[in-house]
């Protein structure tokens, strides 16, 4: 038997901080790496103007991810976010008065009661959602699976096809306008980020979100109502997800079938990249916009350089696979920490 | 000062020289020097946090990071995993259960170890035919193909044991490998260790049960605070010499509680807090029918699987008896979950501190999350939750005495305190604890028997499931035994033995 020889293989204290907050460092330090590349690459990348491009570009997505993150921390998944927002979106115009060309058989309402009917709708959703994974018992991966459809059936009845291209007033302020030039859509995310990350450092239900991600059974040992908590954050991410429909059919200024279909990925993928454990209980909206900036500069800095615009896909889905890889990663060392501390 | 059971001028089979291991700055193992001879089995005990089981996972390559050295036969090595120490013949039955529960039992027993034919493919028949072999020996009948998971946590770690044993270690660890047997099911596995003894083998033979050390052990080793204190031959050591070298002298009385007899004493007049009529739970236990007064401690005992497991979660609304009725303070309810339970009153610590503690969470917040809700209503208030988690912290002598710990750096005694301290801020009426004092150092089952005994006193009602007799012994004010799902016998006001107590069992 040949064993290393008794030696110093010691780990030193800094090298174990740095293990421990791989998860905080590694998506920091890609978000720094991308930023320097781009910078060099392109000239009209390290801009102002393109600093207010990236952020209103990672806004629709970001109001959907702060809503999933809730979801991800509790251990689930949802796969109906960028459906749900379709959905909503389209509610909202449905029930906006178009113009005429528009051959949509819509029932125009007063705008806030417009609005007030796409919230119902992205509740309602949730709930549903909510019920099928806490009462039911179907898995939240299946059950949200089952909702992308739903949400996406519900926007192809309202629609058939056509395009709408209202939305109540507040709405399309909210996402298509500018105060003192800065796109108010932004200033929406902020909010977002901002309501989340204090609901979940500060309040109790953000500390039952985290207990009940990190461990489910004991949290139900200690007379959490874990049922209760899931549904709360899967209602939580509907909303979230619908709000991003209304003021993301405002931005585009339209309102249609599919709209959203890139998003689930890129809102799972801001959580994940992030740092957020997949496994749930640990991250936080911090990672979540650490992880929409390096999505976002990504996605804006490959349309600066010089490049095969089909490699650009391959590339994100390359990046995609390396935060996975650190993502589970970490979850390993700290399995066996916990192993160790058994 | 060390003693030799053996000729003491054959190489040892072991050797650990100058062990030190730290974790994060907080020393675990100092300066630690142990041996281990071949064909003997040496008994390890230490209170809650001596560094015992860190010492082990060195010595199994689960730590590789450690000042000293080691040497097997002789010769030096240094793991890097526990697959190099397997490789070099040391096996280890970790404190907690490391099964598989969605494998078949044929394949946990062969775990990473498994019979292959000539063509590379898993010989299934000859793997279930060897656990069958095997696990025969240890006197377990079980189909192999049965599911892990479904069998009862008793058996479950009997197979754990068996894998290890069997897979031709010849240094065999056992850290507190008994935790979850009955007494004959511990008195097979001793038998099954004096054969592996015979055969040349070493053992590590780690307990909390000292009676069980000095009946099984032909050397003694002591831990106190991450040092060894003393190594000696078995012969001519009691239980009281163990104590004093475990926690210090002046602690001579604690052996008294778990000991000889006790004389149970009802006290009549106390209000009925918690009545169940006939329950009853699929085929886990039937027609249960008993209550508990306020100001009593209810002791249920039953071997492991009889079903006692299954009502104490029923008492706390995790599982919902089929039949039968629950009355708290004489009202009847209906317990839907667990919240409801809390909110009735009724307070649960179960037996696995895995499903009670967040390991990566701080002590405080562990403490807390059960009475987030009286603290706070919407917004958290950590320094409220820091000053009731370091009452407890105190008050339980926890140690490392800070609330901001992670609980996952504690040792498995001082985790099981934090579990209790769950439950002793807003005083619930009912408190369920399903073996509450497993895996802990004599002195801090003296501590938690006296924890109890207080909340008992301010009038609280008190359930006490456990397999373990002295567990029951030490505390109840009136015993039921139950026996494959039904209770069999009532002990009030009158003096019992552990012997007694097995008989009706
Ligand atoms: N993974 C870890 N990280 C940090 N500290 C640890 C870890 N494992 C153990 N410790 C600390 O090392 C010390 C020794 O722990 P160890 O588990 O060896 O005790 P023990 O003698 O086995 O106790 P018990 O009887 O409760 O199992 C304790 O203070 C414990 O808190
Ligand atoms: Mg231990």
């Amino acid at each position: 038997m040949t064993f290393q020889q008794t030696s110093t293989a010691r780990a030193s204290k800094s090298s174990l901080f740095l293990r421990s907050q791989m998860r905080n460092i590694a998506p920091f330090a890609t978000l720094i790496l991308l930023l320097i590349f781009f910078s060099i690459a392109s000239p009209s990348f390290a801009t102002i103007d393109n600093a207010s491009n990236i952020l209103t570009q990672i806004s629709v997505t970001g109001i959907m991810a702060v809503g999933l993150t809730f979801v991800i921390l509790c251990g689930e998944i949802d796969l109906s976010v960028a459906s749900i927002a379709n959905a909503t979106g389209i509610v909202v115009a449905y029930f906006t008065l178009q113009e005429s060309y528009v051959n949509i058989a819509n029932i125009p309402v007063a705008g806030w009661l417009a609005v007030a009917l796409a919230l119902a709708a992205c509740t309602g959703l949730g709930l549903v959602n909510a019920f099928g994974t806490t009462v039911i018992g179907i898995p939240s991966f299946i059950m949200t699976l089952a909702m992308m459809q739903i949400g996406a059936g519900i926007s192809a009845l309202l629609v058939r096809g056509q395009i709408a291209y209202n939305v109540p007033d507040i709405v399309s302020t909210l996402g298509a306008s500018n105060v003192g030039g800065f796109p108010t859509i932004a200033l929406v995310l902020l909010a977002f980020l901002l309501v989340g990350h204090v609901t979940l450092t500060y309040t109790r239900f953000g500390r039952y979100i985290y207990m009940v991600g990190g461990n489910r059974e004991a949290a139900e040992y200690s007379g959490v109502n874990v049922k209760l908590i899931l549904g709360a954050a899967l209602v939580i991410c509907a909303v979230c997800s619908g709000i991003a429909g209304m003021v993301g059919v405002a931005h585009f200024g339209s309102a249609q079938q599919n709209e959203f279909d890139g998003y689930l990925l890129d809102a799972i993928a801001a959580v994940v990249v992030g740092g957020t454990s997949l496994f749930g209980g640990r991250g936080g909206i911090g990672n979540t916009i650490v992880g929409l900036c390096v999505l976002g500069v990504l996605n804006n800095g490959l349309d600066h350089i010089q490049i095969d615009s089909f490699l650009k896909i391959l590339i994100r889905g390359l990046i995609l696979l390396a935060a996975l890889i650190v993502n589970v990663y970490v979850q390993n060392i700290r399995s066996v920490e916990r192993a160790e501390g058994a | 000062m060390t003693t030799d059971p053996l000729d003491p001028s054959d190489t040892p089979r072991l050797q650990m020289q100058g062990i030190s291991k730290s974790f994060g700055g907080v020393a675990a193992l100092r300066d630690v020097d142990f041996t281990l001879r071949a064909g003997e089995i040496h008994g390890l005990v230490g209170e809650n946090g001596a560094g015992k089981s860190t010492m082990m996972k060195i010595i199994a390559g689960v730590h590789t990071d450690y000042e000293g050295k080691m040497l097997i036969d002789g010769k030096e090595v240094h793991f890097r995993s526990a697959r190099d120490a397997l490789a070099a013949g040391i096996g280890m039955v970790h404190q907690e259960l490391s099964i598989m529960p969605d494998l078949t039992v044929g394949e946990n027993v062969f775990l990473g170890k498994q019979p292959v034919t000539g063509a590379g493919i898993i010989d299934w028949r000859s793997m279930m035919s060897g656990a069958h072999e095997q696990l025969k020996s240890l006197g377990i009948d079980v189909d192999p193909k049965t599911r892990m998971g479904d069998l009862p946590i008793g058996l479950q770690q009997l197979i754990e044991l068996a894998r290890v044993i069997f897979s031709g270690a010849r240094i065999i660890i056992l850290d507190e490998p008994t935790s979850a047997l009955s007494p004959p099911e511990v008195q097979l596995l001793f038998d099954v260790l004096k054969g592996v003894r015979a055969s040349g083998r070493s053992i590590v033979f780690i307990s909390h049960f000292l009676d069980d050390i000095l009946s099984i052990s032909d050397t003694v080793t002591v831990f106190r605070n991450g040092k060894l204190i003393v190594t000696h031959s078995v012969e001519g050591i009691d239980k009281g010499w163990l104590i004093e070298r475990m926690i210090g002298a002046g602690h001579e009385d604690l052996e008294e509680s778990y000991t000889g007899t006790i004389t149970l004493a009802s006290k009549p007049g106390q209000p009925v807090v918690l009545a169940a009529e006939h329950l009853g739970y699929g085929r886990a236990y039937t027609d249960v029918t008993f209550d508990v007064k306020a100001g009593e401690i209810l002791g249920i005992y039953g071997f492991m699987g009889c079903g006692q497991i299954e009502l104490a979660r029923t008492l706390f609304g995790k599982i919902k008896a089929d039949t039968g009725t629950l009355a708290i303070d004489g009202r009847k309810r209906r317990l839907r979950n667990t919240t409801q339970a809390r909110a009735a009153g009724i307070a649960f610590v179960p037996e696995n501190r895995r499903s009670m503690l967040f390991y990566e969470q701080p002590v405080y917040k562990n403490v807390s999350i059960s009475i987030l809700g009286r603290i706070s209503r919407l917004w958290l208030k950590p320094n409220v939750e820091r000053a009731i988690a370091s009452k407890h912290v105190e008050s339980l002598s926890i140690r490392p005495p800070r609330a901001e710990v992670a609980l996952g750096a504690l040792s498995g005694g001082n985790q099981q305190k934090v579990a209790l301290a769950k439950w002793l801020t807003h005083r619930p009426k009912v408190l369920v604890l399903s073996e509450p004092t497993r895996g802990m150092d004599v002195g801090a089952k003296d501590d938690v028997v006296k924890i109890v005994r207080a909340l008992r006193d301010e009038g609280l009602a008190v359930i006490v499931v456990s397999a373990e007799p002295e567990t029951v012994l030490s505390l109840a004010d009136r015993v039921l035994v139950m026996k494959k799902g039904r209770i069999v016998r009532e002990f009030t006001n009158e003096t019992i033995s552990k012997d007694r107590l097995l008989e009706a069992a």
